[in-house]
């Protein structure tokens, strides 16, 4: 077999991987669009420092950083498309923190 | 010729062998450096989750001294916020770029996105020059201490990565990347895109929401 066929034969293999095996990428122009929102949500979060948003303004403040922070996690860093393995030890450390110290907050009365 | 474009844009090179090299692939099909990353940001989360907690339990306390109310920017850690926000569309768009085996385009968004980096320090070294002039230092209170912890833990991170991203580039324009060039490309990205999500965090509960 020469090298271009075999080479062709591994490129055509790699296109045989199911989606959970290897991370999709997307287009540039997607990229920009999410990065749009994202600007978007921030101008939003921000806008919370001028607009007197009443009883919503804590709830505002927390969707808009959970959407920020999850869009980043599963589009750009591709968590979304990755084995499962790397997402169980990054969302491991993730629930471990939250568990972990929303509990510690919560021993010295901080939510009182 | 034909054969080099087809590596290069499946963004892996073929060893000496004609062999392509997936960062040191273990026989289960991970990739060692992947999995060891993913593992260190998961750690990372734990320690930022530590600071952060201990920045909330202490913000309101700095009896005599200014307090977050009085020294906050809003307007300038928006914008650096922004910047930051940014830089994460440039790495997607260099790590992109690399995965298309495109070494010049993936060059100059790794320079674009240390450019916004050094942006985002500058704008946090004067913010610290700022709140240091108002009479708040490291020691003045447990708010200021949990403070400048957080955060300055936090711009070491994104100084560490603007070296990282640096150095990846200098290197990638000697041409002198050993492995695969795209996923090394991939691991100084899912760093940086970590950083943001922290900063996205610290901007929401310790700037955006009062003390």
């Amino acid at each position: 077999m020469s090298a271009s066929t075999e080479h062709a034969a591994t490129l055509e293999a790699d296109q045989d991987i199911p989606d959970n095996v290897e991370p999709e990428h997307h287009s540039d122009g997607y990229y920009i669009k999410v990065a749009l929102i994202l600007a978007v949500l921030t101008a939003v979060e921000t806008s919370t420092y001028w607009i007197d948003f009443g009883p919503l303004f804590l709830p505002t403040l927390f969707i808009m950083m959970f959407l920020k922070f999850f869009m980043v996690v599963m589009i750009f860093m591709h968590l979304r498309d990755e084995k499962p393995i790397y997402r169980f030890l990054f969302y491991t450390g993730l629930a471990l923190a939250l568990v972990v110290y929303l509990g510690a907050l919560a021993t010295f009365h901080f939510f009182e | 010729m034909a054969d080099t474009a087809v590596h290069s844009e499946a963004g892996h090179e073929p060893d000496s062998h004609g062999h392509h090299e997936h960062g040191h692939a273990h026989a289960s099909g991970l990739s060692n450096n992947k999995l060891a990353m993913w593992m260190f940001l998961g750690s990372e989360c734990l320690l930022f989750g530590g600071l952060i907690a201990v920045y909330m339990l202490y913000r309101g306390r700095h009896a005599g001294s200014p307090g977050p109310d009085q020294l906050w920017d809003v307007p300038l850690t928006s914008i650096s916020s922004f910047v930051l926000l940014m830089s994460s569309l440039t790495m997607v768009l260099a790590v992109s770029a690399a995965k298309q085996g495109d070494d010049r385009r993936t060059i100059n968004w790794l320079v674009t996105t240390a450019l916004l980096g050094a942006t985002f320090v500058g704008a946090q070294v004067y913010e610290f020059t700022h709140f240091y002039r108002e009479g708040v230092g490291f020691t003045t209170s447990l708010f200021s201490s949990s403070f400048y912890t957080l955060t300055g833990f936090h711009g070491v991170h994104v100084t560490v990565g603007v070296l990282m991203l640096l150095a990846l580039s200098g290197i990638m324009r000697r041409s002198r990347v050993t492995g695969d060039k795209a996923e090394t490309v991939e691991l100084v990205g899912l760093y940086w895109h970590f950083v943001d999500i922290v900063w996205i965090v610290i901007f929401t509960l310790v700037y955006l929401i009062p003390a």
